[in-house]
């Protein structure tokens, strides 16, 4: 069992049918997930990192997309089992909190009825049971008098308090996987920062591995054990959240760096990105950061360059890989 | 500043490039829906017949002949058969169909008209204007519309005008509620606050900000209560409050030839299955409207 | 060929450099809020309350606070979107709603909202969304077509291949470029910009902040610079102005709150930005719970419920303004000797 990777994707791909043709959300993307690790999918909006998450969990509506390649969990083909099971997996195995807690919640249920019901659909415990979990869970992810919030609904609670219920819930049956879709994109500052320590606590705490969604660097800088860049539905970079954030190499991550604002850039020109990301149903031949590249070569727009793996440990997927390394 | 280096691009230019506009778009998926198409052209048939009743009609519908009464379909010089009174039930159709029509879109379009300037009034001007308007409408709402149209329409007095009334007096009150709900979606619109920034006055934001933005959904909405109207109307004739004797209306036909069902049964469902194909249609092509009208842009 | 002239002249200075170009003093916003229940008693959020300020010439004061902070609603009562319960403007020495009329008001200040897409009319090709402002100033209909090209130019934008569109076909950043562009189609002096780069991503945003870094040269432009991100405050803005339930508790020079923030709240609103080296983390949240309702506001200092140096005096007393030089001021009772806060001389 602890030979086997907890989740691992290979060449996943997902397309989608729209009314102006087939969007490539997601083109052939590989990565594993160890246990305890937490990793950060960093990207923009339509660098289908929202898309990959979804996918993990088999969200997608199977009627208007077209998935390709491998998730397994647990050593088990996600795509090959039968509906039930991953109605199973769901909850218990990989659980997922969103931005927006109120998508996760049905608002004329009591949090604590919700959480209750989550731990008595998967596991064979009595009600009082449940219920005294629920209540331990709120507990465990701080929110304030916990006993009173468990009859609260959703509405009655402010933003930050719900994000926190909703992670009380998703974490309700101890799953080795939870995936997060911008969970404090939506939160204020000071909250925000509450609840990446909470998250970060619980994730020591549990052991659970986690896939953390994200276009902010510094949410990334928090949390993540390691971090992969994605652009127009690829991983253009992956390693430690050290390597990539500190010494990028793929063009687009070190150009998406340089254009983030920060202290110290005050006076100065920004060095934006020229141009904008690429329309994903009519993705480019070769490599899709490449109209906009500013080491662009020949070879760039013939085909999509190949995944390079250096000695640390880190892979870039551009042509000049080996010269980035190098610089 | 220098201008010389600028390109200044002719309005002609502009036309050129200007995308595909939204109606065109919503036309384009009308034509694509079968449904919607076949619906459109049956109702297009039936109000071409009405129109021109007065050709099309191979007798006078309103010549009575006691000799020939209640013939069966297919009689020959009475392709549809007669009435109870010997009259010709396709030309009463053909001329019925004109009446109802008229009884079906004259208070619906009433209605828009008022409906539309009272609740876009109340939506975008909002505070005790919207309060004022909206609890008025809330009074009629208290009573069931055929309820309304019959306790009016007793008031008044039979004949069509009266009827007309009575209907467009049950139709605005949900105009007013769907012209003011959409226009209150739409007011809140960072768009329409930029234009108020931009020291517009409240004509010309309606105009040119609101109007096209709240026009369709209020029109597809109307559009959907032509049938009821329709229904509503012949319903009143039916009674007899509305379009009187010996004019040839459908409600009123199928008032008529209810005696008849016994011995002609096929001839007295008519009114009723043109009544029945109008409405039908009307309601799947408001749908489809509807649904076509569901795109950005 | 005929040179078209400028479809509207820039409005001229009149009170010279010295002169701030917009003072606000005292402005205040309560909403009615509906309670719960029919006999629930009606409830006031203090959205905006004594707010006062001045915007000198060709600076770029940032406004930062978090939700429900009243720095939004500020911005709508500048615009006069919302009529202000109290208080008074002065844009330029003129007295807004006397001598200078609200209309005349929004010809010299424009705003840019967050949203790019519900900013724009969905039915109006972009040509139309550009002309619409000056032809309600009496531009004819041809001239300010033909001026919208030019706008397109400025902001970065091929005129050609966006005038004959509508905002659905174009992207976020391309958008929010128009938006600029209109609201620089009155040639206005002040120009609001609220949350205008926060919903574009990180690529695209660098690029729209240094565009609105040359057009402010290039325009002569006055910013008001409203976001929650306080590097991107740091780095466009010169004064920076911190909010906090509808009141101001910290002005003063970007770079002096920058380096030495002295209300608790900018503290913590600082210790809160997101660390950027996965060496060196965050280690504790500097403020617990959530920004309280500005429906009954704390009594006394309104930050005294989460802050961590309250003292009795914060809860009997509202502090006052403390000018600490140099154009840096603050309202907070430990900054003011003379409060009566037990630490007040420590961190005074």
């Amino acid at each position: 069992m602890a030979d086997t990777p907890l989740l691992s994707v290979s060449g996943l791909s997902v397309a989608f049918d729209t009314p102006r043709g087939t969007a490539k959300a997601v083109n052939g993307i590989d990565f594993g997930l160890d246990r305890g690790e937490i990793l950060c999918l960093l990207g923009e909006s339509g660098s289908g990192k929202s898309v990959t998450l979804r996918a993990l969990m088999r969200l997608l509506p199977e009627r208007r997309s077209k998935i390709g390649g491998r998730v397994t969990i647990e050593g088990e083909d996600l795509y090959a089992l039968p509906e039930r099971r991953v109605e199973d997996l769901r909850g218990k195995t990989v659980s997922m909190v969103f931005q927006d807690p109120m998508l996760a919640f049905d608002p004329v249920y009591t949090i604590g009825r919700q959480i209750a019901e989550t731990i008595l659909r998967h596991e064979a415990v009595s009600r009082a049971e449940a219920d005294r979990r629920a209540l331990e869970l709120l507990e465990k992810v701080q929110i304030p008098s916990a006993r009173r919030r468990l009859d609260a609904y959703p509405h009655e609670m402010s933003g930050g308090m719900r994000q926190r219920a909703m992670i009380a819930l998703a974490l309700a049956c101890n799953p080795s996987i939870l995936l997060a879709d911008e969970p404090t994109t939506a939160l204020d500052a000071t909250v925000q920062m509450q609840v990446l320590l909470l998250l970060r606590r619980l994730q020591a705490e549990t052991g659970m591995a986690v896939i953390m969604v994200t276009h902010d660097i510094g949410v990334a800088a928090e949390t993540a054990d390691r971090v992969a860049v994605m652009y127009a539905g690829r991983i253009v970079e992956q390693g430690t959240a050290a390597q990539v954030l500190k010494t990028p190499r793929h063009p687009y991550s070190v150009g998406l760096f340089a254009s983030t604002v920060h202290a110290g850039l005050k006076h100065q020109r920004l060095d934006a990105i020229p141009g904008a990301p690429p329309d994903l149903t009519a993705l480019p031949a070769g490599c899709a950061f490449a109209p906009r590249c500013p080491r662009r070569e020949a070879a760039c727009e013939v085909a999509p360059p190949p995944v390079t793996a250096t000695a640390d440990g880190r892979s870039v997927v551009c042509v000049s890989a080996a010269a980035l390394a190098r610089s | 500043m220098d201008t010389s280096a600028v390109t200044r691009i002719p309005p002609n230019q502009i036309e050129a490039t200007r995308s595909p506009g939204y109606w065109e778009s919503v036309a384009r998926r009308v034509l694509a829906d079968r449904v919607t198409l076949v619906c459109l052209t049956i109702l297009a048939t039936i109000a071409l017949a009405a129109i021109f009743a007065d050709v099309l009609a191979p007798a006078d519908p309103l010549k009575t002949s006691m000799a020939k009464r209640l013939r069966a379909i297919g009689t020959p010089g009475f392709p549809l058969g007669t009435d109870e009174l010997g009259r010709d039930i396709l030309s009463r159709l053909l001329h019925g169909g004109r009446m109802s029509l008229l009884m079906g879109s004259w208070p619906v379009a009433n209605a828009l008209v008022i409906g539309g300037i009272l609740g876009v009034t109340a939506g975008f001007f909002g505070g005790r204007l919207n309060m004022a308007i909206m609890r008025v409408v809330d009074v009629f709402y208290a009573f069931p519309s055929v309820l309304l149209a019959v306790a009016i329409s007793g008031a008044l007095g039979s004949g069509m005008k009266n009827a007309i009334v009575a209907l467009t007096i049950v139709f605005v009150p949900p105009l007013v509620r769907i012209a003011e709900t959409v226009t209150t979606q739409v007011r809140g619109l960072d768009f329409v606050e930029a234009a108020r920034a931009s020291g517009a006055g409240s004509a010309t934001i309606i105009r040119v900000h609101l109007l096209p933005n709240v026009l369709g959904p209020i029109v597809v909405y109307a559009s959907g209560l032509f049938s009821v109207s329709i229904i509503l109307a012949s319903g009143l004739s039916f009674l007899g409050l509305g379009v009187e004797p010996p004019q040839a209306e459908w409600g009123l036909m199928l008032n008529t030839l209810r005696q008849a069902i016994y011995v002609q049964p096929w001839v007295a469902i008519l009114p009723g299955v043109m009544i029945f194909v109008t409405s039908i249609c009307c309601n799947l092509a408001s749908d489809g409207l509807r649904a076509a009208m569901e795109i950005k842009g | 060929m005929t040179m078209v002239p400028h479809a509207l002249p820039p409005v001229p200075d009149v009170g010279g450099p010295a002169q701030p170009l917009l003072k606000v003093d005292g402005l205040t916003k309560h909403f009615p809020v509906r309670g719960t229940g029919f006999f629930a008693p009606k409830l006031v959020a203090r959205a905006v309350d004594g707010v006062s300020f001045s915007i000198a010439k060709g600076e770029t004061l940032g406004v930062v606070g978090e939700s429900g902070c009243g720095k939004s609603t500020t911005a709508r009562l500048l615009m006069r979107l919302i009529e202000p319960d109290a208080g008074e403007m002065v844009f330029d020495g003129e007295l807004v709603g006397e001598e200078l009329g609200i209309r005349d008001l929004r010809r010299r200040m424009q705003m840019v909202f967050q949203d790019s897409y519900a900013s724009l009319n969905p039915r109006l090709i972009i040509a139309d969304s550009l002309a619409f402002a000056p032809t309600v100033h009496g531009i004819p209909h041809a001239e300010a077509m033909a001026a919208a090209a030019e706008l397109l130019e400025q902001v970065g934008l091929d005129p050609k291949a966006v005038l004959g569109r509508y905002p659905h076909q174009l992207s976020g950043g391309q958008r929010q470029r128009i938006n600029i562009a209109r609201a620089l189609a009155l040639r206005p002096r002040l120009v609001i910009l609220d949350e205008a780069v926060s919903a574009l991503d990180k690529s695209v945003e660098a690029q729209v902040l240094n565009l609105l870094v040359d057009l402010k040269r290039r325009f002569d432009l006055t910013y008001v610079f409203i976001s929650h991100d306080l590097n991107v405050v740091h780095y466009i803005a010169d004064r920076a102005m911190v909010m906090y339930l509808g009141k101001v508790v910290e002005i003063g020079p970007v770079d002096r709150i920058y380096a030495d923030p002295r209300h608790p709240y900018t503290r913590a609103l600082f210790a809160a930005r997101l660390s950027s080296d996965p060496e060196r983390r965050s280690v504790a949240a500097a403020l617990e719970g959530d920004p309280p309702n500005p429906i009954n506001p704390p009594s006394g200092c309104r930050f005294r419920t989460r802050c961590p140096l309250a003292g009795e005096i914060c809860a009997a007393h509202e502090p006052v303004v403390t000018d600490l030089g140099e154009g840096h001021s603050v309202a907070c009772h430990l900054a003011d000797p003379a409060s009566g806060h037990s630490e007040a001389s420590r961190h005074g």
